[in-house]
């Protein structure tokens, strides 16, 4: 059989479990969750606090191995790689948005996004990075910011800064823990304006959220409770960021004329 | 082609690193210079030492062997007895009697010299100097190494003969006849009038600091009976054949001298010699055990500026915990931030060494100014200065390295 598009799931699943060991105490984190993630897709994680939210999205970056069951990211059974294999792994494969965006303080927006290049494997020459990164910036819509430092930008271009970076070496996922956390309202809706343009574009996205209002503009919502996968379900009303935006400024157009 | 590319790799691999590392310094300047201060002290203290202390013993050694070439000089009295000064030289032991049997019976000397000396007024040209007037043997010029600027030495014939004949020290025929050559002139000394038939060459300070060149230099003969009117002598200069021969040479003459004096054997030799090769590597051994004690003294500002370098280091690992937890989330491999902090640590202690070996040489022109010789500042301290520096930062750099490639990226970039 010839099949063009690479069908295989980012992310594979089974059973994938992870135990903190505290001293006597063993805290089950992560217990047993079986997902399959495609190609293009767009999910939400929801849940309570401590219901194993960021462990779950740690085990996926590969920052963290689990302790039990299997997880192939592309294909690539993650458990027998070493720090360096990972390493690699997080560094081709993978973007990360963090709620405290997590850029590198007194470096400038280009040189953030620069940064995962910087550890690319073959090297990549100085001009395209430069090339590279700036195109990434003009992607979020910083094109015009790219020597700022991060303390010089507002929440959601920092944001956007981290975006870019998770993008620039084209991975294969992007995963973000509550990415909306430090924004108001309408950036936060702007930000997800922003991840469904890159979504549509075909980028796949996982993100980490305990706004049911945030979790609305994704395709896929999956809910955990206690370290386990309570509900997986598609989001059939998805809302659009750009027609919310829309009516917002409707809204204040009215209310300053009020 | 592999291999190429792979160096290539490397290479650009560390000039980035190279600047990341010298970027996160710049930004901590004061902090950065205030921690490469130990090693910036302890570089610049071992190339001035080292520079200082082979100046002194290069000095030391153009002294000793200024003296002459393979010296044995006997001095009359002992050392006990008299003193290191004021003794040798004044007891009544040494007769011309001794010189000639020295010189009849060691075979390996090949020039000696009888000196009398004393200090005497010197009058001519209507001038007045107060100088030292040795009497010495034509061989004195040869044992001492000392050439004539003008004129010639008396011969064995005006020895004989105790003519009245001087050869003069330039400093002393400054003062008496001024630019005026003074070969052929009359000195009066002791009231006798002496021709003076040559002029000595120019050299300089000698060991005890006292000018070799105010002096006139007449025979022997003539200045035991004329000038001090003693039969004894201050001393006999004794030139020998090779330098592996003076230890032999030495025992010969003091066995000879020890029979000839009748001197038994629990008893303190009357004579002392001067051994100038036995001095010369004294000297030697001594000014290297100073360079060498001021040397380590100097290297344990090193080590301390080493662990200067590492405290700061664990400083920082700390404090950009959340900056090595974003670069491990984004790729960077444990070796990637290792290679970034050592070469931190590497940057901070070899930039240190920079300054230092820069402060050590113009430490060592500073001396220069007050002291009478030129500082010997040696490519070889250099080269070992920069070589301990780069191993101080590799060695004390090693370990905050470590910690920060170690460090677990989710704790890291949870840091605050
Ligand atoms: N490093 C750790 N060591 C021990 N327990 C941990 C660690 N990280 C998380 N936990 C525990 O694992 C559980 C899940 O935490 P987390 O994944 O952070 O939840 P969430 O992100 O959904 O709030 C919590 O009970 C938390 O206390
Ligand atoms: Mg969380």
């Amino acid at each position: 059989m010839n099949t063009p598009v690479n069908t295989t799931p980012v992310i594979q699943l089974r059973d994938l479990a992870k135990t903190y060991q505290t001293g006597e105490v063993e805290v089950k984190a992560v217990r047993g969750v079986t997902l399959d993630i495609q190609r293009g897709d767009f999910m939400a994680i929801m849940g309570a606090s401590g219901s194993g939210k960021s462990t779950l999205m740690n085990t996926l970056g590969c920052l963290d191995q689990p302790t039990g069951g299997n997880y192939l990211l592309d294909g690539i059974a993650v458990a027998a790689l070493n720090r360096k294999e990972l390493a690699k792994l997080r560094n081709k494969k993978l973007g990360f948005v963090f709620q405290s965006f997590n850029l590198l303080a007194r470096t400038s927006a280009l040189e953030n996004v620069e940064l995962p290049m910087f550890y690319s494997q073959p090297l990549v020459p100085l001009r395209e990075r430069h090339h590279r990164a700036m195109q990434t910036l003009e992607k979020v819509g910083l094109g015009n910011r790219l020597g700022h430092y991060p303390s010089q930008l507002s929440g959601g271009q920092q944001q956007r800064i981290a975006i870019a970076r998770a993008l620039v070496n084209k991975p294969e996922l992007v995963l973000a823990d509550e990415p909306t956390g430090n924004l108001d309202t309408r950036t936060s809706i702007e930000l997800m304006g922003l991840f469904q343009e890159l979504n549509d574009s075909g980028i796949t996205i996982v993100m980490v959220t305990h706004e049911l209002d945030i979790a609305a503009y994704c395709k896929r919502i999956v809910v955990m409770r206690d370290g386990q996968v309570i509900s997986d379900t598609r989001n059939e009303k998805r809302r659009s960021a750009v027609e919310e935006i829309a009516t917002l400024d409707q809204a204040e157009q009215k209310a300053k004329l009020a | 082609m592999i291999f190429l590319d792979y160096i290539r790799t490397f290479l650009l691999r560390t000039l980035q690193t190279l600047l990341i590392s010298l970027r996160a310094l710049r930004r901590n300047k004061m902090r950065s210079i205030l921690t490469a201060l130990g090693i910036i002290i302890g570089v610049a203290s071992v190339v001035a030492m080292v520079a200082v202390g082979n100046g002194a013993q290069a000095r030391i050694t153009s002294q000793v062997s200024a003296l002459g070439q393979n010296l044995l000089s006997v001095f009359a009295g002992s050392r006990k007895s008299g003193g290191v000064n004021s003794g040798l030289g004044s007891a009544s032991a040494l007769t011309l009697a001794d010189a000639d049997a020295i010189g009849r019976e060691v075979p390996d000397v090949v020039a000696i010299s009888p000196e009398a000396t004393t200090t005497a007024q010197a009058i001519a040209n209507g001038r007045n100097w107060s100088t030292t007037v040795a009497g010495e043997s034509p061989d004195y010029l040869k044992i001492r190494d000392w050439k004539l600027a003008s004129g010639s030495m008396f011969t064995g014939r005006e020895v004989r003969s105790a003519a009245k004949v001087a050869v003069i020290g330039s400093k002393t025929a400054n003062e008496l006849f001024g630019p005026l050559n003074p070969v052929g002139q009359t000195v009066r000394v002791g009231n006798i009038p002496f021709v003076i038939i040559g002029l000595l060459e120019s050299k300089g300070a000698g060991m005890g600091g006292q000018n070799q060149d105010d002096r006139i230099i007449i025979p022997y003969t003539t200045a035991m009976k004329r000038i001090t009117g003693e039969k004894y002598l201050r001393s006999i200069n004794v030139q020998i054949g090779s330098a592996d021969r003076m230890k032999i040479a030495q025992e010969q003459i003091t066995s000879l001298l020890c029979q000839r004096h009748r001197l038994a054997a629990g008893r303190d030799n009357d004579f002392n010699i001067f051994n100038q090769k036995e001095i010369a590597d004294t000297v030697n051994s001594i000014s290297k055990i100073i360079t060498l004690l001021l040397g380590s003294i100097a290297g344990i500002s090193l080590v301390v500026g080493g662990i200067g370098i590492m405290n700061i280091m664990l400083v920082s690992v700390t404090e950009r915990t959340r900056e090595i937890g974003i670069r491990i989330a984004v790729g960077a491999q444990p070796g990637d931030i290792k290679l970034q902090f050592l070469t931190e640590a590497i940057t901070l202690s070899l930039l240190g060494g920079l300054i230092g070996v820069l402060l050590g040489i113009g430490a060592s022109k500073l001396v220069e100014v007050f002291a009478d010789f030129k500082a010997i500042v040696s490519t070889g301290s250099i080269i070992l200065a920069f070589g301990v520096s780069f191993a101080i930062g590799v060695f004390f750099g090693f370990y905050p390295a470590r910690k920060a490639a170690q460090l677990d990226p989710i704790e890291a970039l949870r840091y605050e």
